[in-house]
């Protein structure tokens, strides 16, 4: 189908899009890479008087190290651009890896971060990926700029904790310690597709085997990714095989499904003691990145 | 509201301009307006992959952008691959191996490989596999595809035709 007709504008600053959001009111829709928002349109499903298109705002694009060591990236910055980026692959090594299981190439050349963040679906990545790294959304309207712990930005099913007149502005993710490694795993019907259901964790193992952090955060089961709290109980000790099984298996009791045309609540329940038993043990075994790997 | 809006850009090495409705999208601009049908539009909400173009050497989606977003940028259809008529090495190696059938998914298929080869010109077969993932082909079931794809790249790595075709 096509696009219902809209206005649309492409400001030429943040200034500008921020004043134009703040006057536009609940008429407005903020277009990032459009790869979700289009398809809504083209479908029908989104039917805004007003796009304001971002893609001109280049103080929005691209990824930078802050002196504390920690990754800022800017909404507008692609999917593709986190896969490539040579920052990403050395300092956060998880976000490349996790990129190449967002749609397809074509989606990943357009689509941005902000635009999924803001976007709010459930088995989207991003949303995870960012609460899995502790990040910070730094979103902004005409007036002020917040700070959002990426844990409490995603509230619901396309629903996030951004006001009317607010957009994204930056994310930052905190500096990856030496001790740090991942897992990450996802069960889709076809490469590319959303996720019927997905976990990703780090874990800071020290020189002595011992867990000094875990953080693990289950997606697409239910209406918003979740952390599991059980992770903290691999804290303090060897990260053992009947330890990971228990994570697991609170993991599953901590999470109500929801059941769609993709998969029952029951399945789902199932893939996620399965995703994150496997995720927590993929972390365990992989070999520590050494001091200077990650410098 | 739904003022027309003047856009220029790059369409397979020619300067192009056009005045647009903003709701129109870029697949539509380049087969309505620019009379290039070799972009095909199936399903039009970003799943089937037969609209794929390259846009600035990326490929993209036709159907999900607008042409005013398009504005100053350099875009390669199906027909920029090929601008002197003949095939290119990736199309005859398409047509060598049998990939492609009723052709609908072919445009897309192939400015995706292309792209894929500049970008990655030693591919596995698992590498092939993925890279055509957001390209739906309802009637090779794919390995004529992957084989005809493998087959460039390994023709390019013996110093075969490479660059042949290449948009100008």
């Amino acid at each position: 189908m096509k696009p219902p007709r809209f206005d649309y504008e492409a400001p030429a600053s943040l200034e500008e899009a921020l004043q134009r959001l703040r006057e536009s009111g609940d008429d407005a829709r903020v277009l990032a890479g459009g790869q979700s928002l289009i398809p809504a349109l083209n479908l029908r499903l989104a039917n805004p008087g007003r796009l304001l298109d971002l893609r001109r705002i280049t103080s929005l694009r691209g990824i930078r190290r802050l002196p504390s060591g920690a990754l800022a990236a800017g909404a507008m910055t692609r999917h593709a651009d986190f896969e490539r980026d040579p920052l990403m692959q050395r300092h956060l090594p998880i976000v490349p890896a996790v990129m190449r299981r967002v749609a397809h190439p074509q989606i990943r050349n357009r689509g941005t971060i902000g635009g999924s963040l803001a976007h709010a679906d459930p088995a989207a990545e991003w949303p995870a990926l960012c609460m899995a790294l502790d990040a910070t959304i730094v979103v902004a309207s005409a007036s002020a700029e917040r700070r959002i712990p990426a844990a409490e930005f995603p509230l619901g099913v396309y629903t996030t904790a951004l006001r009317p007149g607010e957009l994204i502005r930056e994310i930052e993710f905190p500096a990856w310690p030496a001790t740090r490694r991942w897992g990450f795993e996802e069960v889709s019907r076809r490469l590319g597709d959303f996720a019927i259901t997905g976990a990703m964790c780090t874990l800071d193992i020290d020189a002595n085997q011992r867990c000094t952090a875990a953080r693990c955060v289950i997606f697409a089961a239910s209406e918003r990714p979740q952390l599991v709290a059980a992770a903290a109980e691999l804290v303090g000790g060897p990260v053992t095989e009947d330890a990971v099984a228990r994570v697991a298996k609170a993991a599953r009791h901590s999470i109500s499904p929801l059941s769609d045309h993709h998969a029952s609540a029951e399945y789902r329940l199932e893939l996620v003691e399965t995703m994150t038993a496997r995720v927590l043990k993929q972390a365990a075994a992989m070999a520590a990145p050494t001091q200077e790997s990650i410098r | 509201m739904n003022d027309m809006v003047r856009i220029q850009l790059q369409v397979n090495g020619a300067n192009v301009e056009g005045t647009v409705e903003p709701r129109l999208t870029l697949a539509d601009f380049l087969r309505e307006h620019l009379d290039l049908t070799g972009t095909h539009l199936g399903c039009e909400h970003g799943v089937c992959g037969a609209c794929t173009v390259l846009l600035n050497g990326d490929s993209v989606r036709a159907c999900l952008m607008f042409a005013v977003q398009v504005d100053g940028a350099d875009v390669v259809t199906v027909e920029g691959l090929a601008p002197e008529g003949a095939l290119t090495d990736l199309q005859a190696n398409f047509r060598r191996h049998h990939a492609l059938q009723c052709g609908f998914c072919t445009p897309g298929m192939l400015t995706t490989a292309h792209a894929f080869l500049r970008e990655c010109p030693c591919p596995s077969r698992e590498e092939v596999r993925e890279a055509i993932s957001g390209n739906l082909c309802r009637c090779t079931g794919y390995i004529p595809i992957v084989d005809a794809i493998l087959a460039t790249a390994e023709a390019r790595n013996d110093g075969g035709a490479q660059g042949a075709g290449e948009p100008k």
